[in-house]
């Protein structure tokens, strides 16, 4: 037996819908983060609302990159593929590099299952070109009915608990400590201890088996830690990150959060995350369509909350008119939009950036609202926190862009204090203006002061019709309509944002990568690579689009070569044109539903280099 | 103590002789014998003629977007609960681009009073027909007569498994009065039908009960508890027969006022209150339905309280403790 010391390893789960591959994945994560690997996931849910078993449309899939030092992103192709039928072979090899190790339960390789994965002959292996001496063909469905024979567990129940043998496979391919997954499933089964110690047999019995056939594996990967930040961690996905985001927010500011909203993929899982947090005071209305989510949260921020509606792109179709109203009355909103593939229905469960045109300009009439999108699972936690202070600082609707890829996606998440955080101060009409106080009257900011209902003397209507400047009242003058359209967009483009970070050559590249949200992690690595292989490259990535930080139009300028990379036809790069004078980049432009490969963006990037 | 013109502010801006003006009359003076501050409580509306009347009252408010008042109502009685949230919308506002949210505040039975202004018309774009338009009805829209039925709104409210269904005529001020207290009182969505006349438009559409005359030969006042007798001189009452009710003459074929049917508001089945609602003659007017049951927003603060109570955790710092935390040292 070799043992390979490698620096990052990719592990792919892949099964049947029912399979538990997304569990076995999320225990595997936290495994391996717990001994100071760095990690990068990424589920691949089947957008069938129920294949049937086996099938080729059924599979569900789990990818996980553990490095020794950081990783950005779940990787390309797969060092492990564990595939726990014959469809799951047949659909995830094409994610397995040529090298790869592959764990198959031959008992799910019968006649049937190969007909339902459309092999034409009993030889799957050679049908797809597989070398048998990589493949570790175990029957794992028998082994895990004889464990636990005597258990008194009806059939079922024993099927289920077929993905913690692979689990316990994969733990002893990379040498891990058993201890951590039997902690997890102690304490998820908690009031189900028969269950967890049932998994917990099996996934000794899959470690075992691993340790007394070794001879049959080629290799067991070690990842050593390097590069270790000390402090405490959690596994954390983009979504649940969004939901303490706005926690944290709401806590920092002293208001209530208010969450409106109506379920779609993939941005349920925040209103799910919300929805637990009842001992923190957090309202979460499912409300009876995404028109409803977004006016109830309107309702809530004149009531003085911070409000937020949660959706994907198909919803901010239905919000945006409600979205306009906290425009006019300049009320605080977070709009969350964690995009999907579109358009109309598209894609619900895979990953594009193809909102963003939509977000910066979706709606009637001069609309300017700040636009803020994450850029790793980790970075939706920043990123709902600084589009809620955004938001109740400037009185403003703000949207958040996150996507599927980073929603689902997890990522070790170094527990925040929120002593480190800034302050957040709503712009509450002074006492002092009592008397004097009319609604749009502003701050040195620009910003309309807020005054929320219950206090006494400062009564006053807001609503959708243009309102004069120095009453409120209703007004369709044509000078007093220009002057609060143009204070309206004066109020946007004063919101202070971070400058534009440049990562790597930032003296010298010859090449910038400019891209913006959850494809990050994907541009980072592909920098990285170009860079091991001696070119001078650097990486612009946004997070605050709309107002652009100001030092945007400086970086763009400062580089012979600039693509803009990004999952839609061109719209930061269009967004960058407009708003800087004479750029012209080259784009590299995606729209599959799946994260950029790291391995084409460096092909295309190198010839760009090259050029 | 507050008096009906601490909740007054600005010139109206509809039609003379628009329904609009009568039934904001009667709601000053109803919110002032409610006693409710002006700082307390919040008008909101949709868009429409009716829905300029936030602009009219000293409260806080708000006049929004076309249709989506209930929804955004509801978002603001949920967030503060100490409010007295009155939402207005017209026929259409209400029922036609907000009918979603119309049924869904009753459904959920949140603490909201809800007034529904009925003119059986768009005004402000116009006069095309509305959700409430009777079949056939002529307007711009619709030159050779609708060929659609038109809602009836307490058929709906009842539909959508509504607790408070009232109706008052908007030239009457004390029964507009009287119907929107009880609709304050009552908790839980409370809607209340305003029949009110488009002088431009579709005038004459309430005729039958515009007038205090009208509303003499043609109206019925339910009372809860108080048999149903109407009439110029209270000759007829209302009787049930067989599935359904039935008018009588008292005196007549040895009926006697013993024989009337006695009005409850507060019975769970609604199906004679239905009945009630619906009659063309006479036309009931008041409390027609009044059933408690627990209000959306209590349930959401109390659900918060209960699992305050049983939770652990009570802030952010604590919130993340209870996730499976490693430490890298």
């Amino acid at each position: 037996m070799e043992i390979k010391e490698k620096e990052s390893v990719v592990v792919r789960f892949s099964g049947d819908s029912g399979d538990g591959m997304q569990l076995a994945g999320n225990i595997f994560s936290t495994v391996s983060a717990t001994v100071g690997n760095s990690i990068s996931t990424f589920p691949d849910y089947p957008a069938d609302i129920r294949a049937p078993q086996g099938s080729l449309t059924g599979v569900s899939g789990f990818q996980v990159h553990i490095g020794a030092g950081q990783v950005y992103t779940p990787g390309d192709l797969c060092d492990v593929l564990v595939a726990m039928n014959a469809a799951a072979l047949k659909t995830q090899y094409r994610y397995a590099k040529p090298d790869a190790a592959i764990v198959i339960d031959t008992d799910s390789f019968g006649p049937k299952d190969l007909e339902k994965a459309q092999f034409k002959t009993e030889d799957y292996l050679g049908e797809m070109g597989i070398d048998p001496d990589r493949v570790i063909a175990c029957p794992l469905t028998t082994m895990v009915k004889d464990c636990l024979a005597d258990s008194g567990m009806d059939a079922k129940s024993v099927s289920k608990c077929r993905n913690m043998f692979a689990l316990g496979l994969v733990c002893w391919l990379f040498d891990r400590d058993l201890n951590v997954a039997f902690n997890f499933l102690r304490e998820k089964f908690a009031k189900k201890p028969e269950i967890a110690e049932a998994n917990i047999k099996v996934i000794q019995a899959g470690y075992d088996y691993g340790h007394n056939t070794h001879s049959s594996v080629a290799n067991v990967y070690r990842i050593e830690t390097k590069n270790k930040v000390p402090g405490r961690y959690m596994d954390i996905t983009g979504n649940k990150a969004t939901a303490y985001g706005f926690i944290a927010a709401a806590e920092k500011a002293g208001l209530k959060l208010y969450l409106g909203s109506y379920p779609i993929t993939p941005a349920t899982d925040v209103l799910h995350e919300l929805s637990k947090h009842k001992s923190l005071g957090v309202i979460t209305v499912q409300c009876e369509d995404e028109i409803a989510g977004c006016a109830s949260a309107v309702g809530a921020s004149f009531a003085g909350a911070l409000a937020v509606t949660s959706t994907s792109g198909p919803g901010i179709c239905l919000k945006s008119e409600a979205m306009n109203l906290a425009v006019i009355m300049e009320l605080p909103l977070v709009v969350l939009d964690v995009q999907r593939g579109g358009p109309a229905t598209g894609l619900p469960t895979k990953s594009e950036q193809t909102d963003l045109l939509q977000a910066l300009f979706g709606r009637n009439g001069e609309s300017p609202m700040p636009v803020v999108a994450a850029a790793s699972p980790t970075d939706c936690f920043e990123m709902a926190f600084a589009a809620s202070k955004i938001a109740l600082e400037h009185m403003t609707p703000v949207i958040l862009m996150t996507d599927a890829f980073v929603a689902n996606g997890s990522a070790a998440f170094k527990l925040p204090d929120l002593k480190n955080y800034p302050a957040i101060n709503p712009p509450y009409v002074p006492e002092e203006l009592r008397g004097s106080w009319t609604p749009y009257m502003r701050n040195e900011e620009g910003v309309r002061y807020w005054a929320v209902p219950g206090r006494e003397g400062f009564e006053h209507i807001l609503g959708g019709l243009e309102k004069d400047d120095k009453t409120g009242a209703i007004s369709t003058n044509p000078e007093n309509h220009d002057l609060m359209t143009r204070k309206r967009q004066a109020k946007i483009d004063a919101i202070p944002v971070p400058d534009l970070e440049v990562l790597g050559d930032k003296d010298d590249a010859e090449l910038l990568i400019v891209g913006f949200g959850g494809t990050y992690g994907h541009l980072h690595a592909a920098m990285d690579e170009l860079r091991s292989q001696g070119h001078k490259v650097a990486l612009a990535h946004f997070r605050y689009i709309n107002p652009l930080p100001k030092n945007t139009a400086e970086v763009l300028r400062k580089y012979p070569k600039v693509v803009v990379a990004e999952q839609n036809m061109g719209q930061l790069a269009g967004w960058l044109r407009m708003k800087v004078d004479g750029f012209v980049p080259a784009q590299y432009n995606e729209v599959k539903g799946q994260p950029f490969k790291t391995s084409e963006l460096v092909a295309s990037f190198t010839k760009l280099v090259k050029s | 103590m507050f008096t009906s013109s601490d909740y007054k502010k600005g010139q109206p801006r509809w039609c003379p002789g628009c329904g609009d003006h009568f039934f904001l009359a009667s709601l000053h003076k109803a919110m002032a014998e409610i006693g409710v501050a002006p700082s307390q409580t919040a008008v909101i509306s949709g868009i429409g003629c009716s829905s300029r009347l936030p602009h009219y009252m000293a409260t806080y408010g708000m006049n929004t977007i076309h249709g989506r008042a209930a929804a955004i109502a509801t978002g603001c009685k949920v967030a503060n609960p100490n409010l007295a949230v009155w939402q207005v919308s017209g026929d259409g506002d209400g029922l036609a681009i907000g009918g979603n949210h119309f049924i869904h505040a009753n459904r959920r039975n949140i603490n909201l009073n809800m007034i529904l202004l009925n003119n059986r018309i768009y005004g402000l774009t116009k006069g095309q027909y509305s959700p409430t338009s009777p079949r056939g009805f002529v307007s711009k829209s619709s030159p050779y007569g609708t060929v659609e039925d038109p809602f009836r709104p307490a058929e709906l409210c009842f539909g959508a498994r509504g607790h408070f269904f009232a109706r008052a005529v908007a030239t009457d001020a004390p029964g507009t009065i009287e119907v929107l207290k009880a609709a304050y009182n009552h908790k839980g969505a409370s809607v209340c039908e305003i029949l009110q006349n488009c002088v431009i438009f579709n005038n004459g559409t309430h005729d039958a009960v515009y007038s205090k005359e009208g509303r003499a030969k043609n109206a019925i006042y339910v009372e809860h508890g108080k048999p149903l007798i109407f009439g110029e001189n209270r000759e007829y009452g209302i009787v049930q027969k067989g599935f359904g009710l039935e008018i009588v003459k008292i005196g007549e074929n040895g009926i006697t006022e013993k024989d009337i049917l006695v009005h409850d508001a507060h019975q769970e089945d609604n199906t004679l209150q239905l009945k009630l609602a619906e009659m063309e003659w006479p036309v009931a007017l008041g409390v027609i339905r009044d059933v408690e049951a627990p209000t959306y927003d209590d349930c959401v603060w109390s659900q918060i309280e209960e699992v305050k109570a049983k939770k652990k955790y009570h802030n952010f710092a604590e919130l993340l403790e209870t996730n499976d935390i490693w430490e890298v040292k």
